[in-house]
């Protein structure tokens, strides 16, 4: 199957340091994709670059090319590692914060509705809780229907519970919309329970040493026993990145 | 007595997943807004009550200190007619000078905020004149400009332009720069940021600096009426002056004080329906 989306970095600097040297990522249509590794080792800037956001790199971002039906659809989302709405737009203003003036909001309310914040349309960011808001920004992702969705840590500031929570909306939200998901994650377990394939990122200068396919089908239990295999798996391969 | 007005925040009624976190409102909140509210008019009403007392026995001389129920009085007659044209002359420059430099502040401002480059050109200039103290640019304004109404009004627009171009490039310097990065993920075009992140992200400051601005137009108005006008509440200081009137004075000092508060407070109306939501401190009691 050709890859809805396909990062070839050979080089990224940051000054003289380099800070991306030969990474390759493809994902496939409706893949579940973890990029796992110590802080610094290069995830979040992969990820920008994956977006567009960063565009100072040596290399090639391909994005799977079809015609869309929808104008103004992009085929690429970022999901921040804070909510990042607009504090002074009102729930569903930020939804179609893209669209502005001209918003679907049928569709940012189905969208509100599918993420459990049915009724909150009207609420102002302040009001809202931290999970809550990051639900509110994954509406917001969802709004420009893209194929793939990119995520950077997004649920590193909610409580465990609610990033239990937040985790089963993601791969339901997934499955349904039909799409790609690449996430940035320093959390093992999170990124076992989420991906089809776990890529561990070692650092200075970064590079994908190890991938671990996880052929486990969803819903999955997280105390299943097979996980806790693949735990030990990417422990020892973070071990040989030093990430200790 | 005040009214008390208790209403719930029409959504934390609604619960829902993750719930429980949202903050209620506080109900007391319009008692105590009420309650402080009233306390403001306490230190005036204590001053012109010892005023009186002053001035009747004899302490201060009247022709110097008129007592509040003169001042009454006089407040009477020249409310029949003369009063309201001071006013109305006075407010009308000050709307029309204060207009023009708000609008002036707020292009050069934006663009000012949005790029150094232009920054680099014309910030230096503009720290160097708003240095210059506005009265200063009264002689020159009326060589130029001659006595009438556009001396004034270009005298109050400067006078205003300055607090709130200031205000509005810091204001635009402290945006967040994640939500502009918000903005790069959608691909907007610089004027659509500016539109849609930057002027919205910057209204605490934008307002911050209308209201210095309004001041600062007020305190103008009287600068200009005060050397060339034959209307106006800075006319009325000097006709005041010029027949030792004490008491014109003063009611013109009060027009000044009622009229400042009166513009500040429609403008803080504003402010607070458009920043409603802003997440910031409010102090306790």
């Amino acid at each position: 199957m050709t890859d809805v989306l396909s990062l070839d970095v050979h080089e990224k600097r940051f000054g003289d340091t380099l800070i991306l040297d030969h990474v390759h990522v493809g994902i496939k249509p409706r893949e579940v994709v973890a990029l796992l590794g110590p802080s610094g080792c290069g995830k979040s800037t992969l990820l920008r670059i994956a977006s567009g956001l960063d565009r100072d790199y040596v290399g090639q971002v391909r994005l799977l090319d079809h015609s869309r039906q929808q104008q103004g659809a992009r085929r690429v989302a970022f999901i921040f590692q804070e909510p990042r709405l607009m504090p002074w737009l009102t729930v569903e203003e930020n939804v179609s914060f893209s669209d502005g003036k001209r918003a679907d909001t049928g569709r940012a309310h189905a969208l509100l509705s599918e993420v459990g914040l049915a009724g909150w349309e009207r609420a102002l960011p302040k009001q809202l809780s931290g999970g809550m808001a990051q639900r509110v920004a994954i509406a917001r992702g969802l709004y420009s229907q893209p194929d793939v969705l990119l995520l950077d840590e997004p649920f590193s500031a909610v409580d465990a519970f609610t990033r239990m929570r937040l985790q089963d909306l993601l791969l339901s939200i997934a499955d349904s919309h039909s799409i790609a998901i690449l996430l940035v994650t320093h959390d093992i377990d999170e990124s076992l329970y989420l991906a089809d394939r776990v890529l561990v990122m070692g650092s200075h200068p970064g590079t994908i040493l190890h991938t671990i396919n996880v052929p486990l089908p969803r819903p999955r239990e997280r105390t299943d026993g097979r996980l806790s295999t693949l735990k030990v798996e990417a422990l020892e391969s973070l071990h040989g990145a030093h990430a200790f | 007595m005040t009214r008390v007005v208790t209403s719930h925040s029409d959504v934390s009624d609604v619960s829902n997943a993750d719930s429980g976190q949202a903050h209620p409102r506080p109900m007391a909140k319009n008692v105590a807004r009420g309650r402080r509210r009233w306390r403001g008019w306490l230190l005036p009403l204590f001053l012109i009550a010892l005023l009186e007392v002053v001035v009747r026995s004899g302490l201060v001389p009247s022709y110097l200190m008129p007592a509040p129920s003169e001042l009454a009085v006089t407040l009477a007659e020249l409310a029949e007619g003369a009063l309201w044209q001071h006013i109305a002359a006075s407010t009308g420059r000050v709307l029309a000078g204060f207009m023009c430099g708000a609008v002036l502040a707020l292009l050069i401002g934006a663009i000012v905020g949005i790029s150094r480059s232009v920054e680099a050109y014309i910030d230096p200039t503009f720290q160097a004149l708003r240095a210059v103290p506005g009265l200063a640019w009264v002689p020159l304004l009326l060589i130029w400009l001659g006595i009438g109404e556009s001396s004034k009004i270009t005298l109050i627009a400067i006078g205003s332009f300055f607090p709130i171009y200031m205000n509005l490039v810091a204001g635009i310097r402290n945006v967040d720069r994640k939500l502009v990065e918000v903005g790069d993920m959608y691909h907007f075009s610089r004027l659509e940021k500016i539109r849609r992140i930057f002027v919205p992200a910057a209204q605490p400051y934008l307002f911050t600096g209308l209201r210095n601005g309004l001041s600062m137009a007020w305190l103008c108005v009287v600068a200009a009426e005060l050397l060339a006008a034959t209307q106006g509440i800075g006319y009325l200081l000097t006709d005041g002056r010029e027949v030792s009137r004490p008491d014109l004075v003063l009611i013109a000092i009060v027009s000044l004080a009622v009229m400042g508060k009166l513009t500040d407070t429609l403008l803080k109306v504003v402010e607070e329906r458009s920043l409603r939501w802003r997440d910031a401190f409010s102090a306790a009691n």
